[in-house]
């Protein structure tokens, strides 16, 4: 991906309520923004509604993971007990299914897990150490304590230095901040 | 009908709903995040921790003596033998696993039940369920004799060719164990990214900027992160829930698999469960109740925390009561010599002390105080009564593991059970270890979840009537 490494990251407007927030958010989505993003201290769900992210595929990503655990230990059970090392354990069937399930169960919930867990990680790009927002003044002070940011990309074609910072400024933010690269 | 108990005008009761409070009134998002944060990241680490993890520390010692001259010697120096050949390492075994319960249905099940309370005591009960797993799973592994080869439980690609035994309960629990610790260290490290953002961003010194900024893998709060973040913590919790299910009905399969009177019975998995959510809760109180104390969490950690988990052990409590008798009964109904004899020897024989101890202090103490509500708020009587409840829960694996054995099918071969002094040390010293790890959770890591925190807070929420009339 080909993204610009100097010049403007974008604006970004600091709130004190959630509330402001989402309502800022959704005046630029309804104009038409589309690379924008909030940054919360903690979930808010209406932000994400109204800057138009409804779903993710965490939990299509969680369901592949847990079907392959359950098939590569169920697999492996029956290739061991029946073909790579069977043995005659009171002269039970080497291919004893129930009790295969146990071990298949566990790995199935072993690959869901691990596949929520990292898949999240993952479809969040994380971890990224670097972001260009850490640069603002006041984003760390803030976004991860007690403040909420509205970020405007300069990436979007709507981007105007000076339009968009009066754009936020009509909301009335705590602050409009331009974020280097 | 309790709420009487209280005056209306008790600054501990919740106007709106009568009931006490989950947070003390009055808390801002930053205040609560200097709160939890602060304890962590203050240079002045207190006195009293340093002499406590010391003692621990010792203790913890005291496991690795004990551990060292068992890999030396070999399992003889343990009491088991026959026909007791399960002792200590299996109760504790059992035990320890039991504890770590109550955080994955902390963290996971009343999660999902939206029971936001728990987000209080949530971390710490999850970290309380890592340390207890640790010391759960030392056991099986110096248990196992030739605990260097302790990697052929796995199925591994191995030169002789020898592969595991998959219809063998002591396999299932191979895998249900392992990933049971996976999963819950999984959860819990999710749980804490953002929090390490938090911590990274308050802290001040540049080297714990840079530890929390690794750990907290570049968080910053995006709302699309949240949102995936909340599916995965959702999934997680469902996930966890047939698992921390799942992880002590095999355990009881070790069990309920063999053709043992005393261990061949069907009540054994839900029984199993419902002790181990009782005696894991009340490992939480155990930790909670000086933890509070000691940091000054009573703003959110509060009387509504330590009423529900008295619920809650009184709930499970008598789960494990009925499990009992059900046991009695039909040790009679199955009209079998060797289960009826089996449980007139567990509760009348030599050793039928142990089995007193236990309905004393699982069912006689905690199932009949724990009812009023007044003694469940009373903090002294809540810290005793969990010490009596995880003494009791030990008690009954040790009545499971050694009464169902030591006098069997033949007289002649009958023994008794005498645990020795490298029993004790090991035992003691995984209590210095589960410390010691708890100890050092409490300095480094922030205890309360911030953000699960904030979410409760009344500023939290999004004034949806503020919305509509900006977009009008």
């Amino acid at each position: 991906m080909a993204v610009p490494r100097e010049g403007i990251y974008g604006l970004v407007a600091e709130f004190e309520t959630p509330t402001e927030l989402v309502i800022a958010a959704r005046a630029a989505y309804d104009s038409g923004w589309r690379r924008l993003d909030c940054y919360t201290p903690y979930p808010v769900e209406e932000a994400a509604e109204v800057i138009g992210f409804h779903k993710n595929r965490v939990s299509l990503v969680t369901l592949i993971g847990g079907l392959m655990g359950l098939c590569a230990m169920f697999s492996l059970e029956t290739w061991i007990s029946t073909l790579a090392y069977p043995l005659n354990i009171a002269g039970r069937p080497t291919y004893s299914w129930p009790a295969f399930i146990i071990p298949a169960y566990e790995w199935t919930i072993l690959f869901a897990g691990l596949s929520a867990a990292f898949g999240m990680l993952a479809l969040n790009g994380l971890p990224s150490l670097y972001h260009p927002l850490f640069n603002a003044p006041n984003f760390r002070s803030g976004a991860t304590q007690d403040k909420f940011f509205l970020c405007l990309e300069a990436t979007d074609p709507k981007f105007d230095p000076a339009e968009s910072k009066a754009f936020l400024e009509g909301f009335r933010p705590n602050s409009v901040v331009e974020v280097e690269y | 009908m309790a709420t009487k108990d209280f005056k209306t005008e008790d600054p501990r009761i919740d106007p709106a709903t009568g009931e006490l409070r989950v947070l003390a009134p009055g808390q801002s998002f930053r205040s609560v995040t200097a709160k939890i944060a602060d304890i962590v990241l203050t240079p002045h680490t207190s006195l009293g921790w340093l002499m406590l993890f010391s003692v621990a520390g010792s203790v913890a010692t005291m496991l690795l003596v004990a551990v060292t001259w068992l890999f030396l010697k070999g399992v003889g120096i343990w009491a088991i033998t026959q026909p007791v050949a399960w002792g200590f390492a299996i109760i504790n075994f059992v035990w320890w696993i039991g504890i770590g319960h109550a955080g994955t249905l902390i963290s996971a099940i009343l999660l999902l039940f939206k029971q936001t309370w728990r987000n209080s005591i949530n971390r710490f009960a999850e970290a309380m369920t890592i340390f207890a797993v640790v010391c759960a799973g030392l056991f099986p592994l110096i248990h196992v004799g030739r605990p260097w080869l302790a990697y052929w439980l796995f199925p591994l690609p191995l030169t002789m060719d020898v592969w595991p035994q998959f219809r063998s309960p002591l396999l299932w629990d191979v895998f249900a164990v392992s990933t049971y610790a996976t999963i819950s260290v999984v959860f819990w490290y999710i749980g804490l990214v953002p929090d390490f953002g938090t911590m990274r961003d308050r802290a001040k010194s540049k080297f714990a900027q840079y530890i929390y900024g690794m750990v907290s893998l570049g968080w910053r709060g995006s709302v699309r992160h949240w949102m995936r973040y909340e599916t995965a913590s959702l999934l997680l919790a469902g996930l966890a829930t047939p698992l921390v299910l799942s992880v002590h009905t095999v355990i009881s399969f070790d069990f309920a698999v063999a053709v043992l009177p005393g261990w061949h019975t069907t009540i054994f998995p839900p029984y199993f469960v419902a002790g181990a959510v009782y005696s894991g809760f009340a490992m939480v109180l155990t930790l909670a109740i000086p933890l509070r104390k000691f940091y000054h969490l009573e703003g959110l950690v509060t009387d509504r925390h330590i009423d529900n988990m008295g619920k809650v052990m009184l709930a499970t409590g008598g789960i494990v009561a009925y499990g009992y008798g059900m046991e009695v009964f039909m040790a009679w109904y199955s009209a079998s010599h060797w289960e009826f004899f089996m449980m007139w020897n567990r509760m009348f024989g030599p050793m039928g002390w142990s089995y007193a101890i236990l309905i004393t202090c699982n069912i006689a103490i905690p199932l009949t105080t724990l009812w009023v509500r007044k003694w469940r708020t009373n903090l002294t009587f809540m810290f005793i009564i969990s010490l009596i409840v995880n003494t009791g829960m030990w008690f009954e694996r040790f009545v499971i593991v050694v009464t169902s054995l030591y006098r069997d099918f033949l007289p002649s071969s009958w023994g008794t059970y005498r645990a020795t002094k490298w029993d004790y040390m090991t035992y003691a010293g995984t209590f210095g270890l589960f410390t010691a790890l708890f100890l050092l959770f409490i300095r480094f890591l922030p205890m309360i979840p911030m953000h699960e925190i904030k979410m409760m807070l009344p500023s939290a929420r999004v004034n949806a009537e503020s919305v509509a009339e900006a977009g009008d």
